[in-house]
């Protein structure tokens, strides 16, 4: 059980996906303009890394190492996760109208995000059982969600101010992103002072 | 004809340049630039599959069904980047290391998915090379000079042969997360300043370039959240 918390600790801070991997930045800075977008956004996220290593887990164990055909991981990976998505795009569509409203609109620019693919490769390069793997997914959606939100508050608030011409825009996006980032730098220490090792 | 393929080249390395004007492959831009070795091994990588599947791409837009071409062409290029990374493993086991996670995510670079939508499929074999090489020399010169930055500042070194480590300490915050985004961060700044705002207009991380936008409702109405 700790070990699952240490893994779920590590994804939503120490290891965040956005700010300390850099897995998933498009979305980050282009999604965070508004906090309902972000939040919709993130949401669809933690569904779909979630739901993508609950099924490439499986297969990488089952069918690639089963038959020695590892090397095609990065095909088969990316394959599953186009073909999941657009099938929870077409189920959501058909079943849940309320949730394909607020999420669905997010759903095809998920499936070449790289924090999705980057999850299910981690889980495999990290060795992971299926329960772990899943706990870090978990947890890496939680983290994603946590730098989408905050930076969303933080871009609401510089939107109005007077910066000098050149740094208007995008530029002085990406010097607030490094600001947030280097205080999830803080967190570095938390999780060996939580858990004692 | 021989002004056309130059043009086709600078267009990629200069007016379109894909990292610090049209603001596309953010992630590995930001990830793998903590030395300049790196900046340029990741640009070289990403430089080969593009050209590939570029070149594989534009052969093959006749017969690519135009409903399915979107995973047609993720096949292409995971192909490819398989490729790549086998190589890598066998010929630079250092660099190979050192990008990681970064070798096989080339695959959801939105640069090489975003050109084969826009430029491949529409032009000549030959021109879609020519594209291709210039979308990746950009690539490989913008990772390059950030990789180089970081180096310098963060370690005082480039290329790992000791620079100003000595005469200044090094900055140890530009190797690390906050230090890739302000260095990108003051290099866009730097493009704004140079074409007086010309080059980046309205060009805030939107829809064009999106893979994903042809088949995305809300890049018809202008991008996310709108």
């Amino acid at each position: 059980m700790t070990e699952l918390a240490i893994i779920m600790m590590g994804a939503v801070l120490t290891n965040n996906f956005v700010l300390v991997k850099f897995l998933g930045i498009c979305p980050f800075l282009g999604v965070s303009k508004k906090l309902d977008s972000a939040i919709g956004m993130s949401l669809a996220v933690i569904f779909v890394m979630v739901l993508a290593t609950a099924v490439t887990h499986p297969i990488y164990m089952g069918l690639l190492a089963g038959f020695g055909i590892e090397y095609l991981q990065t095909i088969v990976f990316i394959l599953v996760i186009a073909a999941l998505v657009q099938l929870v795009e077409i189920a959501m569509k058909k079943y849940m109208p309320a949730l394909h409203k607020g999420l669905g609109v997010y759903l095809p620019l998920i499936t070449t995000n790289c924090a999705v693919l980057g999850v299910c490769i981690l889980n495999i390069d990290e060795s992971y059982t299926f329960i772990q793997s899943i706990v870090n997914s978990f947890g890496a959606g939680v983290g994603f969600m946590l730098a989408m939100v905050m930076f969303a508050g933080v871009r609401q608030r510089i939107e109005t101010n007077d910066f000098p011409i050149a740094f208007k825009g995008v530029p002085s996006t990406l010097v607030a992103a490094s600001i947030v980032s280097l205080s999830f730098m803080g967190f570095a220490g938390v999780i060996d002072g939580i858990f004692g090792l | 004809m021989n002004n056309n393929k130059l043009a086709l080249l600078r267009n990629g390395i200069i007016k379109e340049n894909p990292v610090l004007v049209l603001l596309l492959g953010t992630c590995p831009t930001l990830a793998v630039t903590t030395s300049a070795i790196n900046g340029l091994g990741m640009g070289v990588s990403t430089m080969a599959v593009l050209i590939c599947s570029n070149i594989v791409i534009s052969i093959l837009k006749n017969v690519i069904p135009d409903k399915v071409r979107i995973p047609c062409y993720i096949v292409v290029i995971a192909g490819f980047v398989t490729i790549v990374s086998l190589l890598l493993q066998a010929f630079a086991p250092a660099i190979n290391e050192a990008l990681g996670l970064f070798i096989p995510l080339i695959v959801v670079n939105c640069i090489i998915l975003g050109r084969a939508e826009m430029f491949a499929n529409k032009n000549s074999v030959i021109d879609a090379a020519f594209d291709g090489a210039g979308m990746g020399l950009g690539f490989t010169f913008a990772l390059f000079l950030m990789g180089s930055i970081r180096e310098l500042l963060g370690s005082g070194a480039w290329f790992g042969i000791n620079l100003t480590a000595d005469l200044i300490s090094p900055m140890a915050i530009f190797m690390l997360a906050p230090g890739a985004f302000f260095t990108y961060g003051c290099l866009v700044a730097l493009i704004n300043y140079l074409s007086k705002g010309r080059a980046i207009k309205k060009k805030e991380f939107g829809c064009e370039g999106c893979p994903s936008a042809s088949g995305c409702p809300s890049a018809a109405k202008g991008g996310c959240g709108q």
